[in-house]
């Protein structure tokens, strides 16, 4: 097949906080960059956070510390968490505010006029002492204001966008990655992009489960395009569910209504977290609520008629707080629970929410493969933000810590591609079968005729993951699940669109994000069954204990099921490790 | 529930229609109208297209026209609606295909006000300073997630949709001028000075009716002319 080419110095694909912040520093440099993103940018699922950003500033306490956020972090993480690139975002924390702040960030501001900060979950000063304020916002709206605030400066320096692009996959080559082949949506022209970097920033996958605070677009493309391509994802197993999501909806309500002073109570007016966690109460970390929240519900004492969520009390926080701090909650609120938070306790329930896992990278953003034990870059592929693992979050991310995470780490991929090009990195020259791999899955939904619908699949999958891979996991559940989605798996081979038409089809873009899909949750299920212990998010009824003799290493899965490891890294480079310990 | 959705795809049809679908919108669980357009996508018609994205009201993806009026399918409430529930894309842009609209023009017009933060002083080590007050007075500005109700629901733009910047453009460009850190206040001030970019604005105030944000482009506006007047005097 003859494809029309187009050359890059680096191609980005995704235009969430991560994929603007690296071709920001990219279109800055003068190299010939493009953006690709399937919605215009803006739409991007960065624009839905709300609490904020983690920063050791000290602006509201007057001391911080970037060494007790890294504590934190490694605690938050259960120790599954690099210690290396939490070093370096933590370092790189205060640096990267004041960078979006002077690029025009609205942040909320205190009487003093420096950048007001919150209280948030698992952020203590003093190496595990008295809760401290650390995360900096624009109100409820941060991740609005600061996905808007990237996306203006790089209208400002003139990046190159293709908007409602849709990247159909990797383009590999025996050397490395050669660039992707994407999808204009609007025609249906198909063109393959060719890099010396390609950039992926292509953001999380909530979308396997039934119920999840992620936008509908939240569809793993890297992952499965990273899986097609032969190479690993890593600690596919960590997922997190935020305690707070609207019951029935999924809409998210942010930690910060609890940083602000909000708590949640049971049937009983109970505020239960008192009871599970008595230093931190409700903002332990998200694992932590996340389970109390299940247990209380599990045992009976949940609200509601069916005795099926948990209430969010924020009615004694007053007016003034929640329009000033929380503007966006109450919208929401009464928008998707028919509640006015400043009457009524909000409905909610532990919701799929973030990805602690996913394309293993080190601190530069350059994705790594494992071979004979040792980690090994792949040459002209970088990854950055939720699709990545670094590994920051390790088992279990603190709240705060992803708007972080996009911009230290798309800001180091940028830095990285630049000097790698200036360096020599070359292009790689795809030979005519290595373009056909690429174009495998679409030609299979282009050609696929009479089966069973993408809805009908796409459903089905997400029941499974709702069912058998939530909060709580147990060794039957989860062998029962995986052969429900091996299954489901053999019957996508056959699955179809109805709609082959070439301009703006939505239907064949959801066909090729129900692949994607697919490949998450099936690396999920695999590390799953695999991690025999309980860590961070990952918690069995049947492994309760953390296992860190056996288990405290990364765990790597390939699209034809072989599993491996990684060590995690004790080494931060200028301050001690952080050693074992419990957690609350 | 029964809709009535406008159609229209390039490759196969000659012209416009309205087509007619009944949807159990209980046995689907919709409460919003985004619910039941993807509830009738996904078990009853797949070549019916629209854009969606957070589905919660934030990143502006699906705003159409309902029952006459622009707004957003994810937080328009089905039960607040008279049936047929009758659905068109945003007026005044074109068509690509059903209810997905090319908004190129739109973004000209936002790109056109040189929405980001301008200032020419030598950048702080750390941030720069802004009072609570400063700051409060972006409130109401910098929420816009640029979905366009507004802009296409203006007699101005649908005249002048070259020249005139419309509301949310112009949203925008107040949302600079007012922000304490931006330097260049006169400039952008004397960008909109022609009869076209701003002056078009009758005040008809259809922007304000249908903002999905309850944000007040009007109000931005009649304060733009207010700072040019001083600037004059």
């Amino acid at each position: 097949m003859n494809l029309a080419t187009q050359l890059f110095d680096a191609v980005i694909v995704g235009g969430g906080g991560a994929g603007l912040r690296a071709s920001l520093e990219l279109a800055q440099s003068g190299l010939k960059v493009a953006v690709i993103s399937k919605v215009f940018p803006t739409r991007s699922h960065t624009v839905s956070a709300q609490g904020g950003i983690n920063a050791a500033l000290g602006n509201t306490d007057g001391s911080d510390d970037w060494r007790w956020h890294m504590y934190d972090t490694v605690m938050g993480s259960d120790f599954l968490g690099d210690q290396d690139a939490i070093e370096y975002m933590c370092k790189n924390a205060p640096q990267t505010i004041y960078e979006l702040e002077q690029m025009g960030l609205p942040f909320s501001r205190l009487d003093d006029g420096k950048i007001y900060q919150r209280a948030f979950g698992g952020q203590t000063r003093d190496f595990g002492g008295e809760l401290v304020h650390r995360t900096c916002c624009a109100a409820d709206r941060t991740g609005h204001a600061m996905l808007h605030t990237l996306y203006q400066k790089n209208i400002e320096a003139k990046a190159k966008f293709f908007n409602e692009w849709f990247a159909v996959d990797l383009v590999k080559t025996p050397e490395g990655i050669a660039g992707v082949i994407a999808l204009h949506i609007e025609t249906g022209e198909v063109v393959f992009l060719q890099a010396r970097a390609t950039v992926l920033a292509t953001g999380g996958a909530g979308r396997i489960f039934q119920s999840t605070t992620n936008a509908h677009i939240n569809t793993g493309d890297g992952f499965g395009m990273v899986l097609r391509a032969g190479l690993p994802l890593q600690d596919m197993e960590f997922w997190q569910f935020h305690p707070t999501g609207i019951a029935g909806a999924g809409v998210l309500i942010t930690e910060g209504s609890r940083g602000e002073g909000g708590y949640l109570i049971n049937k009983n007016g109970e505020r239960y977290m008192e009871r599970y966690a008595p230093h931190l109460k409700d903002l332990s970390c998200r694992d932590v609520v996340a389970r109390s929240s299940m247990i209380e519900i599990r045992e009976g004492r949940g609200c509601g008629p069916k005795g099926d969520h948990v209430l969010l009390k924020l009615d004694h926080l007053g007016a003034d707080v929640i329009n000033k701090r929380l503007p966006g909650i109450r919208e929401l609120s009464i928008t998707f629970a028919g509640v006015d938070p400043l009457k009524n306790p909000i409905p909610v329930i532990p919701t799929c929410h973030y990805l602690m896992g996913g394309i293993p990278t080190n601190v530069h953003a350059q994705v790594l493969t494992v071979k004979n034990g040792q980690d090994h870059v792949v040459e002209g592929l970088y990854a950055a933000g939720e699709c990545a693992c670094v590994s920051v979050h390790g088992a279990n991310r603190l709240g705060a810590n992803s708007l972080l995470d996009i911009v230290v780490f798309g800001r180091a991929a940028g830095l990285h591609v630049q000097q790698s090009v200036r360096e020599g990195l070359g292009y790689r020259t795809p030979s005519p079968a290595d373009i056909e791999a690429a174009l495998a899955g679409l030609q299979r939904w282009n050609s696929n005729q009479n089966g069973e619908s993408v809805d009908t699949i796409r459903t089905a999958l997400q029941k499974i993951m709702q069912d058998d891979f939530g909060v709580f996991r147990t060794a039957e559940h989860m062998r029962e699940g995986f052969k429900k989605l091996e299954k489901l798996q053999e019957r996508l081979k056959l699955a179809s669109i109805k709609d082959k038409s070439q301009c703006f089809n939505t239907s064949r873009i959801e066909a090729l994000e129900l692949d994607n899909l697919m490949a998450t949750a099936l690396a999920t299920a695999y590390l799953a069954n695999e991690r025999t212990e309980s860590r961070g998010a990952h918690a069995r009824y049947d492994f309760p204990e953390r296992d860190d003799k056996n288990w405290l290493k990364h765990s790597m899965y390939f699209a034809d099921g072989k599993i491996d490891f990684r060590s995690v890294n004790m080494k931060p480079h200028e301050v001690e490790t952080i050693t074992l310990r419990d957690r609350e | 529930m029964r809709f009535s959705i406008y159609r229209y795809n390039p490759e196969t049809d000659q012209k416009p229609y309205m087509q007619e679908y009944d949807l159990d919108t209980e046995a689907n669980n919709c409460y919003m109208v985004l619910d039941a357009l993807l509830a009738i996508k996904n078990t009853m018609d797949d070549t019916l297209t629209l854009r969606r994205s957070c589905r919660e009201g934030v990143c502006g993806s699906d705003g159409m026209n309902i029952n006459g009026k622009n707004g957003l399918a994810c937080t328009t409430h089905l039960s607040s609606l008279k049936e047929p529930i009758v659905i068109r894309p945003l007026p005044s842009l074109p068509v690509v295909r059903d209810l997905v609209v090319d908004m190129t023009q739109f973004y000209q017009q936002y790109e056109k006000v040189k929405p980001y933060l301008q200032n020419t002083d030598p950048a702080p080590a750390k941030e720069r300073l802004q009072s609570p007050a400063e700051r409060a007075k972006l409130d109401g500005l910098y929420e816009c997630i640029l979905c366009a109700c507004c802009t296409s629901s203006c007699p101005s733009f649908w005249w002048n949709p070259e020249k005139f910047i419309g509301p949310a453009g112009l949203l925008q460009a107040y949302r600079f001028i007012a922000d304490s850190r931006d330097t260049q206040k006169s400039e952008r001030l004397a960008d909109l000075a022609d009869p076209f970019s701003l002056f078009r604005c009758r005040g008809i105030m259809n922007c304000v009716d249908v903002c999905p944000k309850g944000l007040n482009p009007t109000k931005a506006i009649n304060h733009i002319k207010e700072l040019m007047l001083e600037e004059a005097v």
